[in-house]
């Protein structure tokens, strides 16, 4: 981290020691730093559950409770390869009718929640959440429509190597992660996601 | 000089337990157990005989035969699995039994106990008092299922389990007060045999020696016997000498911590039980740490007027009262039709039959040291805990999961989701090598219902698999929900041969018949764990999303 960010950090700890909700940073992996700083309070989109994961994975390694709502699909050895302690992991597979009531109580003991919201989320909701966030300094990644987002992550120019046409086998995956949102020119790093 | 002991002997226990567990579960169609116990069973582990009862032993079966053997010999010989935990768990009502007639039990292992044999006020007309003791014992003991005990009273422990060993059935025999040495003297060495497998080398080595009585083992000099047999040797020339006593260690009977409440009238709805349990459930707990302990496992018991419902909860740390009242709560719920996902709104259901009794059992009690905060308090870990219980009360208990990490081939057979608040058991080793798995990546998204999904070649015909494990065309185009997408790069097939022996018995499920899997990159960029299965039917098992 840089001699700023360690300062904007400490600045933050400060703040929150006073009182009052204020911003303070989430860890994220080495491989998204430059590209997405996680802040508490703050909504990221991502477009899959690999980037899902990854997201989640800095906080994880860091200590912290992670928890995934709406994912009745978790690939449990894929969380722990990208880093995730899973014994540190909650997980409400389908929380169906009740998401928005589920999600609000996993933020509030949880450091960053990762969200399939099950359809459209009206603003409403999404700003009752969002209010929920900053209280509770807690992180929310949605995969999956929402109003406004700090930034949005994206996997752009997908390349898997070592798959042959009938042979070989899936070994490695690059792809050109690109982070939109925040009124900045769009971040781009390219990354080994698997 | 202390008082005499009393040893109680139920031979082949193993045998009996076996049986006697047969018998309570049902699944054994014997009409009575005591009659039925008469027929030949043997106990196995690794496919050896390790206990056999009377009846087998009488049809020539032996202790150390293979299964094969045991069975030419007497094909009609009931099998039953090696399980210690087993023998234990129902030699528990044994030293219950035991205990109410006869306090200070010492348990030596199961199938063998002992207790300070009881003096004159047991005499009867015409019978010494330890053999009236031991009838009274042994017809306790008949009420409990065991149909083969046998006693031997003598001043120490050793001889009085050597005298037991010699007795017939439900008979007591008694070595005279100072005549333990004589008796040992006049032994065989082949009873060596039971005390285990050092008994058993001693045993024929004295057999060798051509030494056929313990008094002949008796008149070598200590020195030789020091030196030359060992510990276990010197141990039993001392008590061939006599010189040997061994004392009982009685057991404390275990402290009742089980606490219940019952209803008049009966309750109707869960809430008001849920309401009602919780200063038992705070009397449960407090009993425990009373005796600085914690429970880990309690076996809740809820009594209806018609039918009981049971159910061992886990808990990843310790029980408190309020973690105990949820369990209730759940427990009733899961007997309602609207078990699963529940809104807020819910409260107050009435449950299909009116609760009479709840009872709070321990089922794993550790020191309460080892769960303790601390100093500095519970911390963000406390918080975390009960944050997920609020989610838990939200959607239900089986909403909310941990996700463990297990051994398998199959993506799905790689871990397991774990309801929040119970421990993970029953997993398959994770450190295994489980040849035949998916290498590479995990995939991020592994379907507990594998998806629909179609593989088709460049003519639009339907890719499949030949019984040679060769693919019949190139996959060419591929289709997931609704959308078809051109295939970049695939591999496969991968023929996946498991659970073949399941078909035979009628449960189909989707690992039989022929299979193959596949990996398959479509032109977007995502990649798909695919599974064929014969004839024609592809599914999405998982995805590298």
């Amino acid at each position: 981290m840089s001699q700023p960010a360690v300062i904007d950090q400490l600045r933050g700890r400060i703040a929150a020691l006073e009182g009052g909700p204020t911003r303070l940073f989430v860890p994220v992996l080495p491989m998204l730093a430059g590209l997405v700083q996680l802040r508490t309070g703050g909504v990221y989109g991502v477009d899959s559950a690999t980037l899902g994961m990854t997201l989640a994975a800095g906080a994880s390694q860091a200590g912290e409770w992670v928890g995934f709502a709406g994912w009745d699909d978790f690939g449990a050895e894929a969380a722990q390869q990208r880093g995730i302690v899973l014994g540190r992991t909650v997980l409400v597979p389908a929380p169906g009718e009740h998401w928005l009531e589920v999600t609000a109580a996993l933020v509030d003991v949880l450091r960053v929640v990762v969200l399939r919201p099950p359809g459209g989320v009206d603003p409403k909701s999404a700003a009752l959440l969002e209010a929920r966030l900053r209280a509770r300094s807690a992180v929310l990644v949605v995969q999956g429509e929402w109003p406004r987002c700090e930034a949005r992550i994206s996997a752009e120019e997908v390349a898997w190597a070592g798959l042959d046409q009938g042979r070989g086998r899936l070994r490695e995956r690059r792809a050109t992660l690109v982070a939109r949102g925040g009124g900045r020119m769009p971040a781009r790093a390219e990354v080994v996601l698997d | 000089m202390a008082g005499r002991t009393m040893v109680l002997w139920c031979p082949d226990w193993a045998v009996t337990a076996g049986m006697l567990e047969l018998a309570d579960t049902g699944a054994w169609t014997g009409a009575e157990p005591g009659v039925d116990a008469a027929a030949p069973a043997v106990v196995l582990a690794n496919n050896v005989v390790t206990v056999c009862n009377a009846a087998a032993r009488s049809e020539g079966v032996r202790r150390g035969q293979r299964r094969r053997d045991a069975q030419a010999r007497c094909p009609e010989v009931m099998l039953l699995a090696a399980n210690p935990d087993r023998d234990a768990r129902w030699f528990e009502p044994v030293l219950a039994a035991v205990e109410a007639v006869r306090p200070g039990v010492a348990p030596l292992r199961p199938g063998l106990l002992a207790v300070p044999a009881p003096g004159r006020y047991f005499a009867r007309r015409g019978l010494d008092g330890e053999e009236a003791a031991a009838a009274v014992l042994a017809e306790r003991l008949v009420q409990e299922g065991v149909w083969d005990s046998r006693f031997g009273a003598a001043d120490d422990l050793y001889t009085a389990e050597r005298a037991a060993r010699q007795a017939s059935p439900q008979a007591c025999l008694s070595i005279a007060a100072g005549g333990s040495a004589e008796f040992l003297r006049g032994l065989p060495v082949t009873v060596l045999a039971d005390d285990g497998p050092e008994g058993a080398e001693l045993a024929g080595l004295l057999r060798r020696l051509g030494l056929a009585l313990l008094a002949d083992f008796a008149r070598l000099g200590a020195g030789e016997v020091a030196n030359r047999f060992g510990s276990y040797g010197a141990d039993v020339w001392r008590r061939v000498q006599g010189r040997e006593a061994t004392r009982l260690a009685p057991r404390t009977p275990p402290p009742e911590l089980a606490c219940a409440i019952s209803f008049e009238p009966p309750l109707e709805s869960a809430e008001a039980v849920t309401f009602s349990v919780r200063t038992t459930a705070e009397r449960f707990v407090a009993g425990l740490a009373d005796r600085q302990l914690v429970a880990t496992s309690v076996r809740i018991e809820a009594e209806f007027e018609e039918g009981v419902s049971t159910r061992t909860w886990l808990h990843p740390r310790c029980f408190t009262s309020r973690d105990l009242v949820d369990r209730v709560h759940w427990q009733l719920q899961a007997g309602m039709a609207s078990s699963g996902l529940r809104s807020r709104k819910s409260v107050g259901e009435t449950i299909s039959s009116a609760v009479t009794v709840v009872r709070f059992l321990p089922d794993v009690v550790e020191p309460a040291g080892d769960h303790a905060d601390g100093l500095w308090g519970g911390g963000a870990e406390e918080q975390v805990v009960r944050g997920v219980a609020r989610v838990q009360a939200m959607v239900g208990y089986d909403a909310v999961r941990v996700p463990v990490l297990q051994g398998g081939r199959g993506a799905a057979d790689r871990q397991a989701l774990v309801p929040w608040g119970e421990r993970p058991v029953g997993l398959r080793p994770v450190d295994r090598p489980w040849p035949g798995r998916i290498p590479g990546p995990a995939p991020s998204r592994v379907f507990a219902t594998p998806l629909e999904a179609e593989v088709v070649d460049e003519a639009s015909v339907p890719v499949a698999v030949t019984p040679r494990g060769l693919v019949t065309g190139e996959p060419w185009r591929i289709r997931i929900g609704r959308h078809w997408c051109p295939v970049a790069s695939w591999a496969g097939p991968w023929p996946v041969d498991e659970g073949w022996w399941l078909a035979s018995s009628g449960a189909a499920g989707p690992a039989q018949g022929l299979t193959a899997r596949f990996q398959v990159v479509g032109v977007d960029g995502r990649a798909w764990l695919l599974r064929w299965h014969a004839p024609a039917r592809w599914e999405v098992e998982a995805a590298y999303d």
